[in-house]
Protein backbone atom coordinates (compact mmCIF):
# COMPACT_ATOMS: atom_id res chain seq x y z
CA UNK A 1 0.00 0.00 0.00
CA UNK A 2 1.36 3.44 -0.92
CA UNK A 3 0.37 6.35 1.29
CA UNK A 4 3.16 8.64 0.07
CA UNK A 5 2.22 11.94 -1.47
CA UNK A 6 4.29 14.50 -3.30
CA UNK A 7 3.94 18.08 -2.20
CA UNK A 8 5.72 20.50 -4.52
CA UNK A 9 8.62 18.07 -4.97
CA UNK A 10 8.78 17.03 -1.31
CA UNK A 11 7.74 13.48 -0.51
CA UNK A 12 5.59 12.97 2.60
CA UNK A 13 5.16 9.42 3.97
CA UNK A 14 1.45 10.10 4.35
CA UNK A 15 -0.90 13.06 3.86
CA UNK A 16 -1.43 13.82 7.56
CA UNK A 17 0.01 17.08 8.84
CA UNK A 18 -0.65 19.32 11.84
CA UNK A 19 -2.40 22.67 11.48
CA UNK A 20 -0.28 25.64 12.44
CA UNK A 21 -0.87 27.00 15.92
CA UNK A 22 -2.45 23.87 17.34
CA UNK A 23 0.67 21.76 17.76
CA UNK A 24 3.39 24.17 18.93
CA UNK A 25 6.60 22.89 17.39
CA UNK A 26 5.69 19.33 18.30
CA UNK A 27 7.43 19.19 21.68
CA UNK A 28 4.20 19.34 23.70
CA UNK A 29 2.66 16.51 21.67
CA UNK A 30 5.59 14.08 21.40
CA UNK A 31 4.45 12.52 24.72
CA UNK A 32 1.27 11.41 22.94
CA UNK A 33 2.08 11.12 19.25
CA UNK A 34 4.97 9.40 17.52
CA UNK A 35 5.93 12.29 15.25
CA UNK A 36 7.63 9.77 12.94
CA UNK A 37 4.14 8.61 11.98
CA UNK A 38 3.11 11.99 10.56
CA UNK A 39 3.58 13.22 7.02
CA UNK A 40 4.70 16.60 8.28
CA UNK A 41 4.66 18.85 11.33
CA UNK A 42 3.54 22.39 10.55
CA UNK A 43 4.86 24.73 13.22
CA UNK A 44 3.20 27.61 15.02
CA UNK A 45 3.66 30.87 13.04
CA UNK A 46 7.14 32.37 13.35
CA UNK A 47 7.92 36.07 12.92
CA UNK A 48 11.16 38.02 12.62
CA UNK A 49 10.93 39.27 16.23
CA UNK A 50 9.18 37.76 19.27
CA UNK A 51 5.46 38.64 19.36
CA UNK A 52 3.46 38.98 22.60
CA UNK A 53 0.06 38.24 21.08
CA UNK A 54 -3.32 39.45 22.33
CA UNK A 55 -4.69 39.96 25.86
CA UNK A 56 -6.73 37.17 27.48
CA UNK A 57 -9.29 35.66 27.27
CA UNK A 58 -7.96 34.30 24.00
CA UNK A 59 -10.16 31.21 23.84
CA UNK A 60 -13.92 30.64 23.76
CA UNK A 61 -15.83 27.47 23.04
CA UNK A 62 -18.79 27.58 20.65
CA UNK A 63 -21.22 24.87 19.50
CA UNK A 64 -19.08 22.30 17.67
CA UNK A 65 -16.22 24.74 17.44
CA UNK A 66 -14.01 27.23 19.20
CA UNK A 67 -12.88 30.81 18.75
CA UNK A 68 -9.27 31.79 19.27
CA UNK A 69 -7.56 35.13 19.23
CA UNK A 70 -4.02 34.25 20.24
CA UNK A 71 -2.60 36.99 18.04
CA UNK A 72 0.33 34.93 16.72
CA UNK A 73 2.33 34.95 19.93
CA UNK A 74 5.69 33.39 19.11
CA UNK A 75 9.29 33.47 20.35
CA UNK A 76 10.73 34.89 17.12
CA UNK A 77 12.76 33.22 14.41
CA UNK A 78 16.12 33.26 16.25
CA UNK A 79 14.99 31.17 19.21
CA UNK A 80 12.90 29.04 16.86
CA UNK A 81 16.00 28.13 14.85
CA UNK A 82 18.06 27.51 17.97
CA UNK A 83 15.53 25.43 19.92
CA UNK A 84 12.59 24.19 17.83
CA UNK A 85 14.24 23.12 14.57
CA UNK A 86 16.86 20.89 16.26
CA UNK A 87 14.02 19.25 18.21
CA UNK A 88 12.05 18.53 15.04
CA UNK A 89 15.08 17.21 13.17
CA UNK A 90 15.27 14.27 15.60
CA UNK A 91 12.21 12.87 13.85
CA UNK A 92 11.66 11.28 10.48
CA UNK A 93 8.93 13.68 9.41
CA UNK A 94 8.89 16.70 7.13
CA UNK A 95 9.16 20.13 8.72
CA UNK A 96 6.92 22.90 7.45
CA UNK A 97 7.52 26.28 9.04
CA UNK A 98 4.58 28.64 9.18
CA UNK A 99 5.74 32.22 8.64
CA UNK A 100 3.91 35.36 9.79
CA UNK A 101 4.63 39.04 9.42
CA UNK A 102 3.12 42.52 9.52
CA UNK A 103 4.77 43.67 6.30
CA UNK A 104 6.11 42.03 3.14
CA UNK A 105 9.62 42.82 4.39
CA UNK A 106 9.01 40.94 7.63
CA UNK A 107 7.81 37.83 5.80
CA UNK A 108 10.88 37.98 3.55
CA UNK A 109 13.20 38.45 6.52
CA UNK A 110 11.97 35.23 8.16
CA UNK A 111 12.03 33.33 4.85
CA UNK A 112 15.62 34.46 4.29
CA UNK A 113 16.66 33.45 7.81
CA UNK A 114 15.24 29.96 7.15
CA UNK A 115 16.95 29.56 3.77
CA UNK A 116 19.89 27.50 5.08
CA UNK A 117 17.93 25.74 7.82
CA UNK A 118 16.69 22.13 7.88
CA UNK A 119 13.20 23.11 6.73
CA UNK A 120 11.34 21.21 3.99
CA UNK A 121 8.59 23.65 3.11
CA UNK A 122 7.37 27.10 4.09
CA UNK A 123 3.75 27.97 4.77
CA UNK A 124 3.03 31.69 4.59
CA UNK A 125 0.22 32.90 6.83
CA UNK A 126 -1.55 35.64 4.90
CA UNK A 127 -4.83 34.86 6.58
CA UNK A 128 -4.68 35.31 10.36
CA UNK A 129 -7.84 37.16 11.43
CA UNK A 130 -6.44 38.15 14.82
CA UNK A 131 -3.68 40.64 14.11
CA UNK A 132 -4.29 44.23 13.06
CA UNK A 133 -1.59 44.53 10.43
CA UNK A 134 -0.37 41.85 8.09
CA UNK A 135 -2.15 38.52 8.19
CA UNK A 136 -5.59 38.74 6.71
CA UNK A 137 -5.00 42.20 5.21
CA UNK A 138 -2.71 40.49 2.70
CA UNK A 139 -4.98 37.54 2.15
CA UNK A 140 -8.18 39.28 1.08
CA UNK A 141 -6.91 41.15 -1.95
CA UNK A 142 -5.84 39.12 -5.02
CA UNK A 143 -3.34 41.73 -6.22
CA UNK A 144 -1.65 41.86 -2.83
CA UNK A 145 -1.57 38.07 -2.64
CA UNK A 146 0.18 37.87 -5.99
CA UNK A 147 2.66 40.60 -5.05
CA UNK A 148 3.55 39.22 -1.62
CA UNK A 149 3.91 35.71 -3.09
CA UNK A 150 6.26 36.99 -5.81
CA UNK A 151 8.35 38.87 -3.27
CA UNK A 152 8.60 35.88 -0.90
CA UNK A 153 9.56 33.57 -3.78
CA UNK A 154 12.61 35.75 -4.44
CA UNK A 155 14.01 34.86 -1.01
CA UNK A 156 12.67 31.35 -0.47
CA UNK A 157 14.92 28.32 -0.90
CA UNK A 158 12.13 25.91 0.01
CA UNK A 159 8.81 25.42 -1.78
CA UNK A 160 6.22 27.98 -0.67
CA UNK A 161 2.68 27.18 0.47
CA UNK A 162 0.36 30.19 0.73
CA UNK A 163 -2.24 29.73 3.50
CA UNK A 164 -5.55 31.21 2.44
CA UNK A 165 -8.37 32.86 4.31
CA UNK A 166 -11.99 31.73 3.93
CA UNK A 167 -13.10 35.28 4.81
CA UNK A 168 -13.34 36.25 1.13
CA UNK A 169 -16.08 36.32 -1.52
CA UNK A 170 -14.33 33.96 -3.93
CA UNK A 171 -11.44 31.85 -2.61
CA UNK A 172 -10.57 30.56 -6.09
CA UNK A 173 -9.67 34.10 -7.17
CA UNK A 174 -7.21 34.34 -4.23
CA UNK A 175 -5.80 30.86 -4.96
CA UNK A 176 -5.23 31.77 -8.61
CA UNK A 177 -3.46 34.97 -7.52
CA UNK A 178 -1.13 32.92 -5.31
CA UNK A 179 -0.46 30.54 -8.21
CA UNK A 180 0.22 33.48 -10.54
CA UNK A 181 2.68 34.85 -7.96
CA UNK A 182 4.61 31.58 -8.08
CA UNK A 183 3.23 29.70 -5.06
CA UNK A 184 4.13 26.00 -5.06
CA UNK A 185 0.99 25.03 -3.15
CA UNK A 186 -1.93 26.54 -1.27
CA UNK A 187 -3.39 25.50 2.08
CA UNK A 188 -6.92 26.24 3.22
CA UNK A 189 -8.91 27.09 5.15
CA UNK A 190 -7.64 29.30 7.93
CA UNK A 191 -10.26 30.19 10.56
CA UNK A 192 -13.50 32.07 9.87
CA UNK A 193 -13.83 35.37 11.72
CA UNK A 194 -16.44 35.01 14.45
CA UNK A 195 -17.71 36.52 17.69
CA UNK A 196 -19.23 35.30 20.95
CA UNK A 197 -20.99 37.38 23.59
CA UNK A 198 -21.37 36.33 27.22
CA UNK A 199 -24.98 37.30 27.95
CA UNK A 200 -24.63 37.08 31.73
CA UNK A 201 -21.73 39.53 31.86
CA UNK A 202 -22.85 41.33 28.67
CA UNK A 203 -19.27 41.29 27.47
CA UNK A 204 -17.37 39.88 24.53
CA UNK A 205 -16.12 36.38 25.30
CA UNK A 206 -12.72 37.28 23.81
CA UNK A 207 -10.60 40.29 24.77
CA UNK A 208 -10.01 40.81 21.05
CA UNK A 209 -13.81 40.86 20.50
CA UNK A 210 -13.48 38.73 17.34
CA UNK A 211 -11.61 35.49 16.90
CA UNK A 212 -11.05 32.71 14.41
CA UNK A 213 -13.66 29.96 14.36
CA UNK A 214 -12.33 26.42 13.95
CA UNK A 215 -13.47 22.87 14.64
CA UNK A 216 -16.06 20.55 13.10
CA UNK A 217 -18.58 23.42 12.82
CA UNK A 218 -16.61 24.80 9.83
CA UNK A 219 -15.84 21.53 8.05
CA UNK A 220 -18.52 21.63 5.30
CA UNK A 221 -17.37 25.13 4.33
CA UNK A 222 -13.77 23.96 4.22
CA UNK A 223 -14.58 20.90 2.09
CA UNK A 224 -16.50 23.08 -0.37
CA UNK A 225 -13.66 25.60 -0.63
CA UNK A 226 -11.02 22.88 -1.07
CA UNK A 227 -13.13 21.32 -3.82
CA UNK A 228 -13.53 24.66 -5.64
CA UNK A 229 -9.86 25.55 -5.26
CA UNK A 230 -8.57 22.17 -6.40
CA UNK A 231 -10.58 22.65 -9.61
CA UNK A 232 -9.27 26.21 -10.08
CA UNK A 233 -5.49 25.75 -9.72
CA UNK A 234 -2.85 23.29 -10.92
CA UNK A 235 -0.67 23.47 -7.80
CA UNK A 236 -1.35 21.08 -4.89
CA UNK A 237 -4.00 22.00 -2.34
CA UNK A 238 -3.66 21.19 1.37
CA UNK A 239 -7.05 20.84 3.02
CA UNK A 240 -7.99 21.65 6.58
CA UNK A 241 -10.89 22.84 8.69
CA UNK A 242 -12.60 20.74 11.35
CA UNK A 243 -10.94 17.39 10.64
CA UNK A 244 -11.57 15.12 13.64
CA UNK A 245 -11.05 11.62 12.28
CA UNK A 246 -9.91 9.61 9.26
CA UNK A 247 -13.33 9.89 7.61
CA UNK A 248 -13.12 13.69 7.71
CA UNK A 249 -9.59 13.60 6.31
CA UNK A 250 -10.73 11.33 3.47
CA UNK A 251 -13.48 13.81 2.57
CA UNK A 252 -10.82 16.44 1.95
CA UNK A 253 -8.69 14.06 -0.14
CA UNK A 254 -11.70 13.11 -2.24
CA UNK A 255 -12.50 16.82 -2.67
CA UNK A 256 -9.06 17.29 -4.22
CA UNK A 257 -6.62 17.90 -1.36
CA UNK A 258 -3.18 16.28 -1.73
CA UNK A 259 -2.65 16.47 2.04
CA UNK A 260 -4.58 17.47 5.12
CA UNK A 261 -3.87 19.38 8.33
CA UNK A 262 -5.44 18.50 11.67
CA UNK A 263 -5.87 21.38 14.09
CA UNK A 264 -8.51 21.89 16.76
CA UNK A 265 -9.02 18.13 17.14
CA UNK A 266 -5.58 17.98 18.82
CA UNK A 267 -7.16 19.79 21.79
CA UNK A 268 -9.96 17.25 22.18
CA UNK A 269 -7.71 14.26 21.64
CA UNK A 270 -3.92 14.63 21.73
CA UNK A 271 -3.48 11.29 19.91
CA UNK A 272 -5.72 12.24 17.00
CA UNK A 273 -3.11 12.85 14.27
CA UNK A 274 -1.60 9.40 14.58
CA UNK A 275 -5.08 7.85 14.75
CA UNK A 276 -6.04 9.61 11.51
CA UNK A 277 -2.90 8.37 9.72
CA UNK A 278 -3.67 4.76 10.65
CA UNK A 279 -7.39 5.25 9.96
CA UNK A 280 -6.63 6.27 6.38
CA UNK A 281 -4.57 3.09 5.92
CA UNK A 282 -7.43 0.98 7.28
CA UNK A 283 -9.84 2.62 4.85
CA UNK A 284 -7.48 1.94 1.95
CA UNK A 285 -7.08 -1.68 2.94
CA UNK A 286 -10.81 -2.18 3.38
CA UNK A 287 -11.60 -0.58 0.02
CA UNK A 288 -8.76 -2.19 -1.93
CA UNK A 289 -6.97 1.10 -2.62
CA UNK A 290 -3.28 0.43 -3.29
CA UNK A 291 -2.15 4.00 -3.89
CA UNK A 292 -3.47 7.05 -2.09
CA UNK A 293 -3.27 8.98 -5.36
CA UNK A 294 -6.38 7.05 -6.42
CA UNK A 295 -8.34 8.97 -3.77
CA UNK A 296 -7.19 12.51 -4.45
CA UNK A 297 -10.00 14.42 -6.15
CA UNK A 298 -11.85 11.15 -6.76
CA UNK A 299 -15.30 12.38 -5.75
CA UNK A 300 -17.92 11.66 -8.42
CA UNK A 301 -21.43 12.88 -9.17
CA UNK B 1 10.21 14.90 32.48
CA UNK B 2 6.77 14.83 34.06
CA UNK B 3 4.58 12.05 32.73
CA UNK B 4 1.06 12.74 31.47
CA UNK B 5 -1.60 10.12 30.88
CA UNK B 6 -4.81 10.12 28.93
CA UNK B 7 -7.03 7.63 30.71
CA UNK B 8 -10.57 6.34 30.76
CA UNK B 9 -11.53 6.77 34.40
CA UNK B 10 -14.56 5.40 36.20
CA UNK B 11 -16.74 7.37 38.56
CA UNK B 12 -16.49 5.86 42.05
CA UNK B 13 -18.98 8.32 43.51
CA UNK B 14 -20.25 11.85 43.05
CA UNK B 15 -22.20 14.10 45.40
CA UNK B 16 -23.29 17.71 45.63
CA UNK B 17 -21.51 19.11 48.73
CA UNK B 18 -22.87 22.67 48.45
CA UNK B 19 -25.20 24.37 46.01
CA UNK B 20 -23.78 23.69 42.51
CA UNK B 21 -20.50 22.37 44.02
CA UNK B 22 -19.78 18.71 43.30
CA UNK B 23 -17.29 16.25 44.74
CA UNK B 24 -16.25 13.57 42.26
CA UNK B 25 -14.03 10.55 43.00
CA UNK B 26 -12.52 8.89 39.93
CA UNK B 27 -10.79 5.53 39.62
CA UNK B 28 -7.73 6.22 37.48
CA UNK B 29 -4.81 4.26 36.08
CA UNK B 30 -1.17 5.11 36.76
CA UNK B 31 -1.87 8.87 36.52
CA UNK B 32 -2.16 9.13 40.31
CA UNK B 33 1.38 7.77 40.77
CA UNK B 34 2.66 11.10 39.45
CA UNK B 35 0.38 13.80 40.89
CA UNK B 36 1.45 16.57 43.26
CA UNK B 37 -0.69 19.22 44.99
CA UNK B 38 -1.60 22.19 42.81
CA UNK B 39 -1.80 20.20 39.59
CA UNK B 40 -4.96 19.77 37.54
CA UNK B 41 -6.56 17.34 35.13
CA UNK B 42 -8.48 17.84 31.90
CA UNK B 43 -11.93 16.28 31.84
CA UNK B 44 -13.38 15.69 28.38
CA UNK B 45 -17.04 16.11 27.53
CA UNK B 46 -18.92 13.18 26.01
CA UNK B 47 -20.95 15.62 23.92
CA UNK B 48 -19.39 16.24 20.50
CA UNK B 49 -20.59 19.84 20.46
CA UNK B 50 -18.19 20.61 23.31
CA UNK B 51 -14.68 20.17 21.97
CA UNK B 52 -12.54 21.53 24.73
CA UNK B 53 -11.56 19.75 27.92
CA UNK B 54 -12.48 21.32 31.27
CA UNK B 55 -9.40 21.92 33.43
CA UNK B 56 -10.16 21.05 37.08
CA UNK B 57 -7.74 21.15 40.01
CA UNK B 58 -7.00 17.98 41.95
CA UNK B 59 -8.59 18.02 45.41
CA UNK B 60 -7.30 14.76 46.81
CA UNK B 61 -5.48 11.62 45.70
CA UNK B 62 -5.63 8.11 47.08
CA UNK B 63 -2.31 6.84 45.77
CA UNK B 64 -2.82 3.31 47.04
CA UNK B 65 -6.23 2.90 45.43
CA UNK B 66 -5.22 4.94 42.37
CA UNK B 67 -8.19 7.22 42.84
CA UNK B 68 -8.45 10.96 42.40
CA UNK B 69 -10.95 13.51 43.69
CA UNK B 70 -11.99 16.78 42.10
CA UNK B 71 -14.38 19.33 43.55
CA UNK B 72 -15.84 21.71 40.99
CA UNK B 73 -18.59 24.24 40.59
CA UNK B 74 -21.20 23.97 37.82
CA UNK B 75 -20.59 27.09 35.76
CA UNK B 76 -21.63 26.08 32.26
CA UNK B 77 -22.81 23.28 30.01
CA UNK B 78 -19.67 21.15 30.37
CA UNK B 79 -19.63 21.08 34.18
CA UNK B 80 -23.44 20.67 34.15
CA UNK B 81 -22.92 17.53 32.04
CA UNK B 82 -20.31 16.11 34.45
CA UNK B 83 -22.55 16.79 37.45
CA UNK B 84 -25.22 14.49 36.00
CA UNK B 85 -22.96 11.42 35.88
CA UNK B 86 -23.28 8.62 38.40
CA UNK B 87 -21.17 5.78 39.80
CA UNK B 88 -19.70 3.49 37.14
CA UNK B 89 -19.83 6.02 34.32
CA UNK B 90 -16.65 6.44 32.25
CA UNK B 91 -14.92 9.81 31.95
CA UNK B 92 -11.94 10.58 29.71
CA UNK B 93 -9.27 12.49 31.59
CA UNK B 94 -5.73 13.74 30.96
CA UNK B 95 -3.20 14.46 33.64
CA UNK B 96 -1.49 15.31 35.76
CA UNK B 97 -1.10 18.77 34.21
CA UNK B 98 0.79 21.86 35.35
CA UNK B 99 3.56 22.30 37.88
CA UNK B 100 2.06 22.19 41.40
CA UNK B 101 3.03 23.90 44.67
CA UNK B 102 6.57 23.66 46.06
CA UNK B 103 6.40 21.93 49.46
CA UNK B 104 8.41 23.95 51.98
CA UNK B 105 8.66 23.40 55.72
CA UNK B 106 7.72 26.86 56.93
CA UNK B 107 4.85 28.22 59.01
CA UNK B 108 2.26 28.60 56.31
CA UNK B 109 -0.98 30.22 55.29
CA UNK B 110 -3.03 28.05 52.97
CA UNK B 111 -5.54 30.42 51.43
CA UNK B 112 -8.43 29.29 49.29
CA UNK B 113 -11.33 31.23 47.83
CA UNK B 114 -14.45 29.49 46.47
CA UNK B 115 -13.50 26.68 44.10
CA UNK B 116 -9.87 27.63 44.78
CA UNK B 117 -10.31 25.74 48.07
CA UNK B 118 -10.22 22.13 46.73
CA UNK B 119 -6.49 22.06 45.81
CA UNK B 120 -5.74 23.29 49.35
CA UNK B 121 -7.00 19.97 50.75
CA UNK B 122 -4.43 18.00 48.73
CA UNK B 123 -1.75 20.53 49.69
CA UNK B 124 -2.70 20.45 53.39
CA UNK B 125 -2.38 16.64 53.43
CA UNK B 126 1.08 16.68 51.85
CA UNK B 127 2.60 19.70 53.56
CA UNK B 128 4.58 18.92 56.73
CA UNK B 129 4.55 22.19 58.71
CA UNK B 130 2.39 24.42 60.89
CA UNK B 131 -0.66 25.21 58.77
CA UNK B 132 -3.18 28.02 59.13
CA UNK B 133 -5.91 27.38 56.61
CA UNK B 134 -7.90 30.45 55.56
CA UNK B 135 -11.04 29.84 53.55
CA UNK B 136 -13.14 32.48 51.81
CA UNK B 137 -16.69 31.80 50.67
CA UNK B 138 -19.48 33.88 49.20
CA UNK B 139 -22.04 32.22 51.50
CA UNK B 140 -22.32 28.43 51.82
CA UNK B 141 -19.19 26.64 53.08
CA UNK B 142 -17.73 23.30 51.90
CA UNK B 143 -14.65 21.14 52.67
CA UNK B 144 -14.23 23.08 55.94
CA UNK B 145 -14.57 20.04 58.22
CA UNK B 146 -12.22 17.93 56.11
CA UNK B 147 -9.54 20.62 56.22
CA UNK B 148 -9.72 20.84 60.03
CA UNK B 149 -7.82 17.53 60.24
CA UNK B 150 -4.72 19.16 58.79
CA UNK B 151 -4.45 22.55 60.49
CA UNK B 152 -6.14 25.49 62.17
CA UNK B 153 -9.05 26.50 59.93
CA UNK B 154 -10.45 30.04 59.72
CA UNK B 155 -13.50 30.91 57.65
CA UNK B 156 -14.66 34.17 56.10
CA UNK B 157 -17.93 34.68 54.25
CA UNK B 158 -18.96 37.65 52.15
CA UNK B 159 -22.47 37.58 53.57
CA UNK B 160 -21.30 37.04 57.14
CA UNK B 161 -23.27 33.79 57.50
CA UNK B 162 -20.27 32.02 59.08
CA UNK B 163 -16.84 33.00 60.37
CA UNK B 164 -15.43 36.45 59.75
CA UNK B 165 -17.70 38.79 57.77
CA UNK B 166 -15.51 39.71 54.80
CA UNK B 167 -12.65 38.04 52.94
CA UNK B 168 -9.54 36.00 53.74
CA UNK B 169 -7.42 39.12 54.30
CA UNK B 170 -9.94 40.25 56.91
CA UNK B 171 -9.23 36.97 58.77
CA UNK B 172 -5.51 37.76 58.94
CA UNK B 173 -6.21 41.29 60.21
CA UNK B 174 -8.90 40.48 62.76
CA UNK B 175 -7.17 37.37 64.14
CA UNK B 176 -3.69 38.95 63.88
CA UNK B 177 -2.21 35.89 62.20
CA UNK B 178 1.32 35.54 60.89
CA UNK B 179 3.12 33.18 58.51
CA UNK B 180 6.43 32.75 56.69
CA UNK B 181 4.99 31.49 53.43
CA UNK B 182 1.66 31.67 51.59
CA UNK B 183 0.02 29.17 49.25
CA UNK B 184 -3.12 30.56 47.59
CA UNK B 185 -5.73 29.67 45.01
CA UNK B 186 -8.87 31.63 44.26
CA UNK B 187 -10.37 34.50 42.28
CA UNK B 188 -8.14 37.21 40.85
CA UNK B 189 -9.10 39.98 43.35
CA UNK B 190 -8.15 37.61 46.20
CA UNK B 191 -4.82 36.73 44.57
CA UNK B 192 -4.07 40.44 44.08
CA UNK B 193 -4.74 41.12 47.76
CA UNK B 194 -2.57 38.12 48.74
CA UNK B 195 0.26 39.31 46.53
CA UNK B 196 0.11 42.79 48.03
CA UNK B 197 0.00 41.43 51.59
CA UNK B 198 2.97 39.13 50.94
CA UNK B 199 4.97 42.04 49.56
CA UNK B 200 4.17 44.20 52.63
CA UNK B 201 5.23 41.36 54.92
CA UNK B 202 8.27 40.44 52.83
CA UNK B 203 7.26 36.76 52.62
CA UNK B 204 7.03 34.46 49.62
CA UNK B 205 3.61 33.74 48.14
CA UNK B 206 2.82 30.94 45.69
CA UNK B 207 -0.41 31.60 43.82
CA UNK B 208 -2.37 29.34 41.51
CA UNK B 209 -3.75 31.12 38.45
CA UNK B 210 -6.74 30.43 36.25
CA UNK B 211 -7.32 31.24 32.57
CA UNK B 212 -9.41 29.99 29.65
CA UNK B 213 -7.57 27.02 28.17
CA UNK B 214 -7.82 24.91 25.06
CA UNK B 215 -5.16 22.17 25.08
CA UNK B 216 -3.94 22.21 28.70
CA UNK B 217 -0.49 20.98 27.64
CA UNK B 218 1.27 24.16 26.54
CA UNK B 219 0.71 24.07 22.79
CA UNK B 220 -2.11 26.48 21.99
CA UNK B 221 -0.92 29.55 23.95
CA UNK B 222 -4.50 30.32 24.93
CA UNK B 223 -3.96 30.53 28.69
CA UNK B 224 -1.10 32.95 29.20
CA UNK B 225 -0.58 35.39 32.06
CA UNK B 226 1.69 38.42 31.97
CA UNK B 227 5.06 37.94 33.64
CA UNK B 228 7.49 40.44 35.14
CA UNK B 229 10.42 39.16 33.11
CA UNK B 230 10.77 37.59 29.69
CA UNK B 231 9.81 33.94 29.95
CA UNK B 232 12.44 31.43 28.83
CA UNK B 233 10.01 29.40 26.73
CA UNK B 234 7.78 32.05 25.14
CA UNK B 235 10.61 34.59 24.77
CA UNK B 236 8.10 37.34 25.65
CA UNK B 237 6.62 38.51 28.96
CA UNK B 238 3.97 35.80 28.92
CA UNK B 239 3.88 32.55 30.87
CA UNK B 240 1.65 29.60 30.03
CA UNK B 241 -0.72 29.00 32.94
CA UNK B 242 -1.11 25.31 31.99
CA UNK B 243 2.62 24.59 31.67
CA UNK B 244 4.87 27.00 33.61
CA UNK B 245 1.92 27.31 36.03
CA UNK B 246 -0.73 27.18 37.26
CA UNK B 247 1.37 27.93 40.37
CA UNK B 248 3.61 30.97 40.21
CA UNK B 249 5.67 32.94 42.69
CA UNK B 250 3.39 36.01 43.09
CA UNK B 251 6.15 38.52 42.37
CA UNK B 252 6.91 36.87 39.00
CA UNK B 253 3.47 37.52 37.49
CA UNK B 254 1.49 40.66 36.72
CA UNK B 255 -2.10 40.47 37.93
CA UNK B 256 -4.35 42.78 35.97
Amino acid sequence: MNTKINLAGVELKNPVMTASGTFGSGAEFCEFVDLNKLGAVVTKGVSSEPWEGNPTPRIAETYGGMLNAIGLQNPGVDLFIKRDLPFLKQYDTKVIVNVCGRTTEQYCEVVERLAEQPVDLLEINISCPNVKEGGIAFGQNPQMVEEVTKEIKKYARQPVIMKLSPNVTDITEIARAAEAGGADAVSLINTLTGMKIDVNRRKFALANRTGGLSGPAIKPIAVRMVYQTAKAVKIPVIGMGGIQNAEDALEFLLAGASAVSVGTANFSNPYVTEEIASGIEEYMEKNGITDIQELIGAVTE
Amino acid sequence: MIEKFRETSFIIRQEEIAKDVYSLWLKTGQMTDYTVPGQFINIYSRDGSRLLPRPVSICEVDHRERALRVVYRVVGKGTKEFSGYHTGRKLEILGPLGNGFPLKEKKAFLIGGGVGIPPMLYLAKELQCEKQILLGYRDETFLTEELKKYGQVYVATEDGSSGVHGNVLDIIRTKQLEAEIIYACGPLPMLKAVKEYAKEQGIEAWISMEERMACGIGACLGCICKSKDTDEHTNVKNKRVCKEGPVFLAEEVELS
